[in-house]
């Protein structure tokens, strides 16, 4: 049962990459608990979600490089930088407001 | 894992990891400790005087934003005296700048600041889509290059006001220095260090106060701010020579993230054992003397195709240079008129290709004479400027004169083949 639960987290997209979601900045978003195996899910995990599930655009490589958040891109865990959480081990707690931004666009 | 605790206050929630030594700070702090790294920055380098106006060249991007904002503040907190206006290029191209323009008309409501916006109409009495309409696609992003490049420095002499300053970071630095450096051309890497171009006897004196500031920071104090600002979609162009040593330079920082400003040092130190004869710079004075901001072209344009990013200058060398407009208009022209169509870098090296005409100059070191434009009375190290050559074919509706822009494309389009080598093979 522990499986289908889902958590309900916000992420959002800014200084140009959410024109690689749907031009949308904001997503709520419902996501299981658990991955495949189980384990509760992180942000490692969300990005592939995200790259797989959600983003509609081609370009995955202006996301996403050699598996990894494509360097220059900030990522932001409640406000907070995620080297100090842990990065992509960081486990998503409900509720949770995780924010992609580039700085790697130009004005 | 237990929130970690501001480094300075002790007793908020640290929320930035500082690229630069790892500290951890509160937001506040955070806050504090950027604006005064600039205001150092600032007054270490004597960049103003009290009752100076200057123009902040301002885009609506992230860090003519920021750069605005705490300037602002700065000369609120410290008394700078300064009487600071935002000025804005209008390219001409029918709804490429309506969004960023927008942004800096609300900036300057924001900020309480005077905003002015040429055009290149005013400055050339062309817009680019006259340009278009008369030459076709093809080439036009070497008149838009060209023309882009003055535009700052013209708008801000047709205004009166005698420095420009413009948001370059340390990661533009940083990556104009590792440019020069793989291309082995070590006068133009010096001059690309100096935080101030042009001196007292130039029209106009261009400097970039957010010179060690990290993008990283750049992007987390406007978010912090909450600070309005506006972001083109950006060609990461794999074919760009710049492209590609910007992607160098973010793998690098996420290593290592203290290199971007260990790369602005050692620039810095290389630069001192440059001859001055050969670079222009007196080191005394630890600015240009000679030359002005002409390899502005080489200059951290960073971003994409913003005004306030673009790379700037008067004139100068320009017309010996023509490297420079190789590789600064390939990029114009990646944002300024690929983006709304198709995203794609190629166009790039479509250009570089057509254009042909392929002559072998070899490197020169020779200091550059300067003169001024006999026509716009621009300096220039020609009778005629390259602004003004263009603006006569145009003018008599001969597009593709006998200019060649790309005398050393086969030069850099070797190096840039290495670098995607080196892309692929570090990827
Ligand atoms: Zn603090
Ligand atoms: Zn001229």
């Amino acid at each position: 049962m522990a499986s289908t639960e889902d958590i309900s987290i916000i992420v959002e997209f800014t200084g140009g990459l959410e024109m690689l979601f749907s031009d949308e900045r904001k997503h709520k978003l419902s996501v299981p608990a658990k991955d495949s195996k189980g384990e509760a899910i992180t942000v490692g995990w969300l990005v592939e979600y995200l790259c797989e599930e959600v983003m509609k655009d081609t370009r995955k490589e202006m996301f996403v490089l050699d598996g990894h958040v494509r360097p220059g891109i900030l990522v932001l865990i409640n406000d907070a930088d995620w080297e100090l959480e842990g990065e992509a081990t960081y486990t998503l707690q409900p509720n949770d407001n995780i924010l992609f931004v580039s700085t790697l666009h130009g004005g | 894992m237990a929130p970690a605790l501001c480094a300075i206050c002790e007793t908020a929630r640290a929320l930035v990891k500082r690229p630069k030594n790892g500290q951890k700070l509160c937001k506040g702090c955070f806050i504090t400790i950027f604006e005064e790294e600039i205001h150092h920055t600032i007054t270490a380098t004597k960049l103003f005087s009290p009752g100076d106006r200057i123009a902040i060249g301002a885009s609506g991007g992230k860090d003519s934003t920021v750069l605005a904002s705490v300037l602002k503040t700065l000369n609120e907190r410290h008394n700078y005296g300064l009487d600071l206006v935002l000025l804005s290029i209008d390219e001409g191209i029918k709804g490429y700048r309506d969004d960023s323009l927008e942004t800096v008309k609300r900036n300057a409501v924001q900020y309480d600041m005077e905003l002015k916006i040429v055009g290149y109409d005013e400055l050339y009495g062309w817009t680019m889509d006259q340009v278009v309409e008369t030459i076709g696609k093809k080439g036009n992003c070497t008149y838009c290059g060209v023309f882009r490049r003055q535009a700052l420095d013209r708008g801000a002499k047709m205004l009166g006001i005698k420095h420009v300053v413009t948001g370059h970071n340390a990661d533009d630095v940083a990556e104009t220095i590792l440019m020069n450096l793989l291309r082995g051309d070590l006068p133009r890497l010096a001059r690309s260090t100096s935080i101030v171009t042009g001196d007292e006897s130039s029209d106009v004196r261009r400097s970039k106060p957010l010179k060690y500031a990290y993008e990283k920071e750049i992007v987390l104090y406007a978010f912090h701010k909450k600070l309005d600002y506006f972001s083109t979609e950006c060609i990461y162009s794999p074919e760009a020579f710049r492209g590609s040593a910007r992607t160098l330079i973010k793998s690098l920082e996420r290593i290592r993230p203290s290199a971007i400003l260990d790369i602005v040092r050692s620039g810095e130190d290389m630069a001192k054992l440059v001859p001055e004869e050969v670079t222009g710079i007196s080191h005394c004075k630890s600015q240009k003397v000679s030359l002005s901001s002409a390899d502005g072209g080489e200059e951290g344009a960073g971003g994409c195709g913003s005004n306030g990013r673009s790379s700037g200058g008067e004139m100068a060398e320009m017309e010996k240079k023509l490297q420079e407009d190789e590789e600064a208009s390939g990029r114009e022209v990646d944002v300024a008129l690929i983006v709304p169509s198709t995203a794609n870098g190629q166009r790039h090296d479509r250009i570089g290709g057509k254009n042909g005409v392929k002559k072998e100059t070899g490197r020169k070191l020779t200091r550059q004479t300067l003169g001024t434009c006999k026509k716009c009375g621009y300096m220039s190290s020609q009778d005629i400027c390259k602004a003004c050559m263009l603006l006569e074919g145009l003018n008599k509706n001969r597009p593709k004169m006998e200019i060649e822009i790309d005398v050393e494309e086969e030069e850099g389009s070797t190096l840039r083949r290495r670098m995607e080598g080196l892309a692929l093979a570090a990827g």
